[in-house]
């Protein structure tokens, strides 16, 4: 069995988020991690290999320093890392990043593609099925478990009210929750050969049908008017009252603002 | 000369600090208050490869360098300096002499499943007569047919009774040196479960409290003629040498403890208000914690340097490490205990409460000062070194 991880180098959270003057992000400035919801769906990839076998490719696509998650998520265990970067795919937005990694994944034999539902600082949830859309396949979103029976995967698909029981044939692409797994650590030996090892790098020569007019900023339908971090809230109000008084503060303050 | 680390170094870094925030932190203090072993830790280490960092992969290991090794024990021991020890007692005193003296059999058995982290080692030299004065050795092995018979027992052994395989130096006869009758020592490697080696008392101690300290008795205890480690007569210079490398285990958990004193101090100091602000503010704090600082890069600078010098006497057995890891040890074991003693000043009353792990780091930082060589010996190593 073949199976590619698409995974993303995001901002740390715990780490100071930059913009460039666009309002797109700047990614050089940042500490970064694996996105989360990739990390469950890497680690899903390699239960699958641990269980059945397979052959696990993460791609990635960014600055030629998102190398460095590649490399984190073959400490880990996978066997293969493909880079895709190049300028003229810079500022990409969902419909971009989509259909260069389709034109990157069909250089590609495979059997299952996992994505994680959405990355932690675009918060779309949209390439993973846009993916899917570019290359016709099935896409089940929101994996919380995934087994192989035959030529297909069970998957459960977490829902608000409960969750779906899905079979789809194989190929197909699924969206990981990172509530799937708890992700494995590397392991020393698996960092010393993974910092060794070749990595693949594509550029946009090495995609396969695709129009530029789909790529990069210019090929991004969506314009950023204005990205913010968190807004710190405030250190509100404080007052000293005791406990009767406290009570009656509060009430009042929710009545003037008619939330009672 | 570059100080910078290498990749694999840093993506090693993050790994041990994410492990020692996310396993082993949340029980730091729980097994020092109820003095447990902390098994289900060793088990995530054994799966991770913990065990067998300097290990060649051909042996089950993980084919890295020393220096990561001491990263791994200085990361772990910056939020619990038992599990620091753990790694070091079984890697250094352990699986180190059994793949540098082992035969190849002898490597076949045991190194798989020790670096594999199946099994756990500690190593025996101390005895109730018998610390630094190492020809003090009571302990006796005497060949019958293809057996070796050990009687005698050795005390505060690390990972005791927890540890499946044991390096046990015992007095194997006598020999004539420069007119001198001298004890004549070997190395032997002895499986838990030997009919007649049994587990004395456990030591209650100060700090590394979740570390388990056992006295190991041999009654009649035979072992195989080829549990012998190394060459008849050469148990001395064996132990020497393990120790050379245990030393280097130490100072990485030394430097570990400063540093995670220092961390969780300068947290404390900038939340701390005194006279209406933090006592970060104060140049009291700011000076203590410059001092602290300097010491303890200097202490990682001697500590990474001689895990250097380890790996260079992979490449060339005949390089010495003795003074660089004696070195190492003194500094480090020393900067731990000033940083840790320091640290619980600056907590004012809140560092003599057990809910703050500069309480426990403190008492884990004083057991650096004496084992696998006390600041004592290592001043002696150094310079012996320096007057020869």
């Amino acid at each position: 069995m073949k199976i590619i991880v698409c995974i993303k180098q995001v901002p740390d959270t715990k780490g100071g988020v930059q913009f460039n003057p666009d309002g797109t992000l700047n990614r050089a400035a940042m500490l970064t991690i694996m996105n989360p919801d990739d990390k469950a769906g890497l680690e899903a990839a390699l239960r699958l290999k641990d269980e059945y076998g397979a052959e696990v490719t993460v791609l990635t696509m960014g600055l030629p320093k998102a190398e460095d998650v590649l490399r984190e998520a073959m400490a880990m265990g996978a066997d293969k890392g493909i880079l895709v970067t190049d300028r003229v795919l810079g500022g990409a937005d969902t419909w971009a990043t989509s259909t260069t990694i389709a034109g990157a994944i069909r250089n590609l034999e495979y059997d299952l593609i996992i994505t994680g539902r959405q990355a932690i600082d675009g918060d779309t949830a949209q390439v993973g099925p846009q993916i899917a859309e570019h290359l016709g396949l099935p896409v089940i979103s929101y994996a919380q478990d995934i087994k192989i029976d035959g030529d297909s995967v069970i998957v459960k698909r977490q829902y608000d009210d409960g969750y779906h029981m899905l079979k789809a044939k194989m190929p197909c692409l699924i969206t990981a929750l990172s509530e799937l797994n708890d992700p494995r650590y590397m392991t020393p030996g698996g960092i010393f050969d993974a910092v060794k090892a070749e990595i693949t790098t594509w550029g946009r020569a090495n995609l396969v049908d695709v129009d530029d007019a789909n790529l990069g900023l210019k090929g991004s339908p969506t314009k950023i008017a204005r990205a913010s971090d968190k807004v710190r809230k405030g250190s509100g109000e404080k007052v000293n009252l005791d406990a009767e008084e406290s009570v009656k503060y509060i009430v009042d303050k929710l009545k003037d603002k008619h939330v009672i | 000369m570059d100080f910078t680390l290498s990749k694999e170094h840093e993506m090693a870094r993050t790994l041990f600090k994410d492990f020692a925030e996310n396993e082993v932190k949340p029980l730091a203090q729980e097994i020092d208050e109820q003095h447990r072993f902390p098994r289900e830790t060793v088990e995530k280490m054994a799966k991770y490869g913990f065990l067998g960092i300097p290990v060649p992969k051909e042996m089950g290991g993980q084919g890295c360098d020393p220096l990561t090794y001491v990263m791994c024990v200085e990361e772990l021991s910056k939020v619990c300096g038992t599990t620091g020890v753990i790694v070091s007692a079984h890697t250094s005193l352990c699986v180190d002499p059994i793949q540098t003296y082992g035969t190849p059999a002898q490597k076949e058995k045991y190194l798989p499943d020790l670096a594999s982290g199946k099994k756990l080692g500690a190593f025996g030299l101390t005895e109730p007569g018998a610390g630094t004065d190492a020809q003090g050795q009571q302990t006796k092995a005497v060949l019958d047919g293809d057996e070796w018979v050990l009687n005698g027992s050795k005390c505060f052994i690390t990972n005791g009774k927890e540890a499946d395989v044991y390096i046990v130096i015992a007095v194997t006869g006598t020999v004539e040196k420069r007119g001198k009758k001298m004890k004549e020592i070997s190395a032997f490697i002895v499986d838990k479960g030997t009919p007649g080696f049994t587990f004395g008392t456990k030591e209650n101690k100060m700090g590394i409290c979740g570390s388990s300290t056992y006295e190991l008795i041999f009654t009649d205890c035979r072992i195989p003629k080829d549990a012998l480690l190394g060459q008849k007569g050469k148990g001395f210079n064996i132990a020497m040498h393990t120790l050379d490398g245990g030393r280097i285990g130490i100072a990485a958990q030394a430097l570990g403890i400063a540093e995670g004193a220092l961390e969780t101090t300068i947290n404390y100091v900038k939340e701390r208000k005194q006279f209406g602000r933090s006592i970060a503010q104060f140049q009291n704090t700011q000076f203590v914690l410059a001092d602290l600082a300097t010491k303890v890069e200097a202490a990682k600078l001697l500590v990474y340097k001689a895990a250097m010098k380890k790996a260079e006497f992979a490449a060339n057995p005949k390089t010495s490490y003795s003074v660089e890891a004696a070195m190492a040890k003194l500094c480090a074991a020393e900067v731990a205990m000033e940083v840790t003693t320091k640290c619980v000043q600056l907590h004012g009353g809140y560092g003599y409460i057990k809910e703050y792990d500069v309480e426990r780091m403190m008492r884990d930082a004083k057991i650096t000062e004496i084992y696998e060589g006390t600041s004592e010996v290592q001043r002696m190593v150094i310079s012996a070194n320096l007057l020869k």
